[in-house]
């Protein structure tokens, strides 16, 4: 039994005869309790028979129109067939609405049980009330409630009305997951048929009739401004109706097509005043970064002594590029200005920051802004930023008409937000046996919230507790943090700064075994021999979760039989999102180069609610990860961006991508993330096989720079 | 500005643009066929693949005026009767995950069948190696033109 508050749910009383509806909080990210209730979902049972969900989760790829469903009905004992899940646009009504922190089911996991455990029982009264029986000779089961007795039955649709009149209870027994009938099944996509169609609207896709289409010609330095601009070639095209200054930095071409503004922009002359960072590049970036790592850090864990150990020391030094999200479908947003009222639909992770800053930028009050959400084309972090947005609006309210701005692949490469690019310095101690009596681990990065004016309390990034865990219970043992400070705009991407926590930590690892004349795999399962609970932030890391996970990778890639002539192989756990992952990695080297034929991942993310979303996202984050690993790299010359487009900033492609076979630890614990840990492990673990097949250790990604 | 009358998907489309426009961007503006995608605008990744007399071409790298009078078929067109043995295959492996590169995807690998009916592995990575995906969806893609093609996906 599950002991519910009365203010998890509002009855939400609405119009005679549009059936049972239950407003529910879902929180966003981890740990966060919100004191005050604001309803940000609802659970609608209509006469019909139809049961929606609108909820404030963006589909960009992670499967949650059909994920979060299954989760509430399963409570609802609902025929899964009836069960329609409706994207809920920004509001001043709902609480945070934020897609992201691979938060999505961890988050909903409770509420949506809940949600659809109230609706159950409702419906079990108000068809006991109608026939006139115990509450308790009536059971719920695939969209009715049935009466065994007496052999009746009715559908939800048929209680949905009466169900309304009743109170909503206020304790409800949850399912065990053995009596689990839809949580746990590889049902198929409710996308899939309108994708493969060609059919699903995205945000590049929307129309409005009327509507122009906008390029921007924005300033190419970071941090530069519109100097001035001459027009005359572009307005001489036909189809181009507007050019003017959008903000202080970039200029706008409005035309009747994407081709005729992009056209129009080809011929645009505006000069630049390059400002502040026009001699800003790379080297000076790493520089940056290696002259503060010895400022003053901000502790993220601290075990033991770590000044006291003595024995051999071992020290390593590695670092990361900045890197671009790169999502298939280019930033884009359309927007209608009217006055006093601004309507956008947005391919948005964060609907209410669109509301909010658009309302700023183009002097409203974000109740006179209206966000739809639609389909992304991958999301990968990119569309947690507003711009799209802000610029939309900005154009619809200078020519006062309905457009959609469009960013060419090029702009999406050069006026992104980046993942930042980090320094990692780590240093221990040996002991006789040749494991570590202490290890230190400084991360020297810049704050992407800070660099956004977001708070950094106590100089930790807000990311770092869902990111940078111990994942080892040493007897001496520090994680600390040196915020930096770069003018190169900074976003979150996919797995954020566990990727770059978690190169460094098991990169090191795998030296210190190397160090210590030891098996890879072998040393990290004595590292994690012990069952110990690492408490981290608001998290416990239990170092059994991690070994468990550990044991089933190289136990299903056969860690320890030999393996074919020039094939290597490496291996590397961590733990982000709540979620425990490793992965072992099998390469052969040609032309100096990793060809990497197979990935063995394994999993404890908790109850798995659909197998195959899961394994999507698990193959998806590793080929995600594979290309960051090899090429993906940032670099700024002159204070500008240099990659442009997939020739010089290239993904990973079908001949490249291994085999990935992934497997699950079985786990009825509470579900946690699984959009991004596939992530962190995979470069670490290909470069401790990159070391095993050429002894060169790679303490600087990409690999193949 | 130029009147070109089109072939799409087996009717004919008059159309009046500047004849240097990508094919691609009188699809989805002028015709409002958006399931073809612009990804790069370079011919680099593919998600504007349609096909030119059967032919798998990149549209945003295509001049509408190099089309004119010849059969163009667009993610539309595939599947006029129903699903598409390879649509059906796509759902069938659950491949699509945001799902905004799968047309062109299917576009590839609908080309490939129609001439090589039974692809070997390699077969298969050289017709799509040009489609990128950002979600890693590649290994599915592979499972489900094999199950197409099983399927008599090539006839």
């Amino acid at each position: 039994m599950s002991p519910l508050s009365r203010r998890e749910f509002v009855a939400a009383g609405v119009a005679a005869g549009a059936g049972l509806v239950i407003g529910f909080y879902l929180p966003h990210g981890s740990g966060s309790q919100q004191e005050s209730f604001s309803p940000n979902a609802y659970l609608r049972i209509t006469p019909d028979n139809k049961v929606t969900i609108v909820v404030p989760r963006s589909e960009m790829g992670q499967g949650v129109r059909t994920a979060l469903p299954m989760i509430l009905a399963e409570e609802l004992e609902a025929d899964w067939k009836q069960i329609e899940i409706e994207q809920a646009g920004a509001s001043t009504l709902f609480g945070d609405q934020t897609t992201g922190g691979s938060a999505s089911i961890r988050t909903t996991w409770d509420p949506m049980r809940k949600a659809g455990a109230a609706a159950r029982e409702t419906l079990i009264s108000a068809a006991a009330s109608t026939w006139n029986v115990p509450r308790s000779s009536c059971t719920a089961e695939n969209g009715r409630i049935k009466h065994a007795a007496s052999n009746r039955s009715l559908s939800y649709g048929d209680l949905a009305t009466k169900a309304a009149t009743l109170p909503i209870p206020t304790d409800v027994p949850l399912k065990q997951s053995k009596d689990y009938k839809i949580v746990g099944q590889r049902l198929g996509r409710v996308d899939s048929p309108a994708k493969v169609r060609g059919e699903a609207v995205f945000g590049i896709d929307f129309r409005v009739p009327g509507m122009k289409f906008a390029v921007l010609s924005r300033c190419p330095t970071i941090g530069g401004k519109v100097s001035g601009f001459d027009d005359k070639e572009s307005k001489k095209l036909s189809g181009v109706s507007y050019v003017g200054k959008i903000g202080d930095s970039a200029v706008a071409v409005v035309a009747d097509s994407v081709w005729g503004a992009m056209e129009g922009r080809r011929v645009l002359n505006v000069t630049w005043d390059d400002g502040p960072n026009k001699d800003l590049n790379t080297a000076a970036v790493m520089a940056s970064l290696r002259d503060t790592g010895s400022k003053k850090a901000a502790s993220l864990y601290s075990a033991g002594e770590v000044a006291k150990a003595a024995g051999r020391k071992v020290s390593a030094e590695y670092e990361l590029p900045f890197m671009a999200h790169a999502p298939m479908e280019p930033g884009n947003c359309t927007a209608h200005f009217q006055g006093t009222k601004c309507e956008l639909w947005a391919p948005t992770q964060v609907p209410q920051d669109c509301r909010d800053s658009v309302a700023t930028a183009i002097a409203l009050d974000p109740d006179q802004v209206k966000v739809n959400v639609t389909l992304m084309g991958g999301g990968f972090g990119r569309r947690l930023e507003h711009d799209y947005a802000v610029e939309a609006a900005q154009v619809s309210k200078a020519i006062n008409a309905p457009v959609k701005v469009i960013w060419t692949r090029e702009d999406d490469m050069r006026f992104s937000t980046y993942r930042p690019a980090s320094l990692h310095q780590l240093s221990a101690h040996l002991d006789a046996s040749g494991f570590p009596s202490a290890l230190t681990h400084r991360i020297i990065a810049p704050s992407i919230s800070g660099q956004k004016g977001q708070p950094v309390p106590n100089g930790v990034d807000p990311d770092f507790p869902d990111e940078a865990g111990p994942v080892y219970g040493l007897p001496n043992y520090t994680i600390d943090y040196v915020l930096t400070e770069t003018p190169v705009p900074l976003g979150w991407m996919r797995s954020v700064y566990a990727l770059q926590a978690a190169f460094a930590l098991e990169s090191f690892i795998d030296e210190l075994a190397v160090a210590a004349g030891k098996d890879p795999l072998q040393y990290r399962l004595h590292l994690l021999a012990k069952d110990q609970d690492l408490q981290y932030f608001s998290t416990t890391w239990h170092t059994a979760r991690m070994r468990a996970v550990l044991q089933l990778a190289a136990e299903k890639a056969e860690w320890n039989k030999p393996l074919p002539a020039g094939h290597y192989r490496g291996v590397a756990c961590f733990g982000c999102f709540s979620s425990y992952m490793a992965e072992v990695v099998e390469i052969t080297m040609e032309k100096d180069q990793p060809r990497v034929h197979r990935v063995v991942a394994a999993v404890d993310c908790g109850q798995v609610v659909n197998p195959s979303i899961l394994e999507q996202q698990i193959q998806g984050g590793i080929v995600y990860g594979l290309g960051n690993a090899l090429r993906a790299k940032i670099t700024i010359e002159k204070g500008r961006v240099v990659q442009g487009n997939f020739d010089d900033y290239a993904p990973l492609r079908m001949e490249e991508t291994p085999a990935v076979e992934v497997y699950t630890v079985a786990s009825a614990e509470v579900p946690t993330g699984i959009g991004e840990p596939s992530v962190p492990p995979v470069a670490p673990a290909l470069c401790n096989a990159i070391y095993a097949a050429t002894k060169k250790r790679i303490r600087a990604l990409p690999i193949l720079n | 500005m130029a009147d070109i009358t089109l072939r799409i998907n087996g009717s004919d489309k008059r159309v009046s643009v500047s004849p240097e426009t990508p094919l691609l961007w009188v699809l989805r503006d002028t015709l409002e066929l958006t399931g073809t995608k612009f990804g790069c605008g370079a011919g680099l990744c593919g998600a504007c693949t349609v096909h030119l007399d059967g032919n798998p071409i990149r549209s945003c790298s295509t001049p509408v005026s190099q089309v004119a009078g010849k059969g163009i078929t667009t993610i539309e067109g595939l599947g006029a009767n129903g699903l598409h043995v390879l649509q059906q295959a796509w759902i069938a492996e659950e491949v699509p995950q945001c799902g905004y590169c799968q047309t062109g995807q299917i576009m590839s690998a609908a080309a490939l069948l129609a001439k090589t009916p039974n692809p070997t592995d390699d077969q298969i990575t050289q017709a799509m190696n040009g489609n990128l995906c950002r979600c890693g969806t590649y290994e599915r893609i592979r499972k489900a033109i094999h199950r197409a093609a099983g399927n008599g996906g090539g006839r």
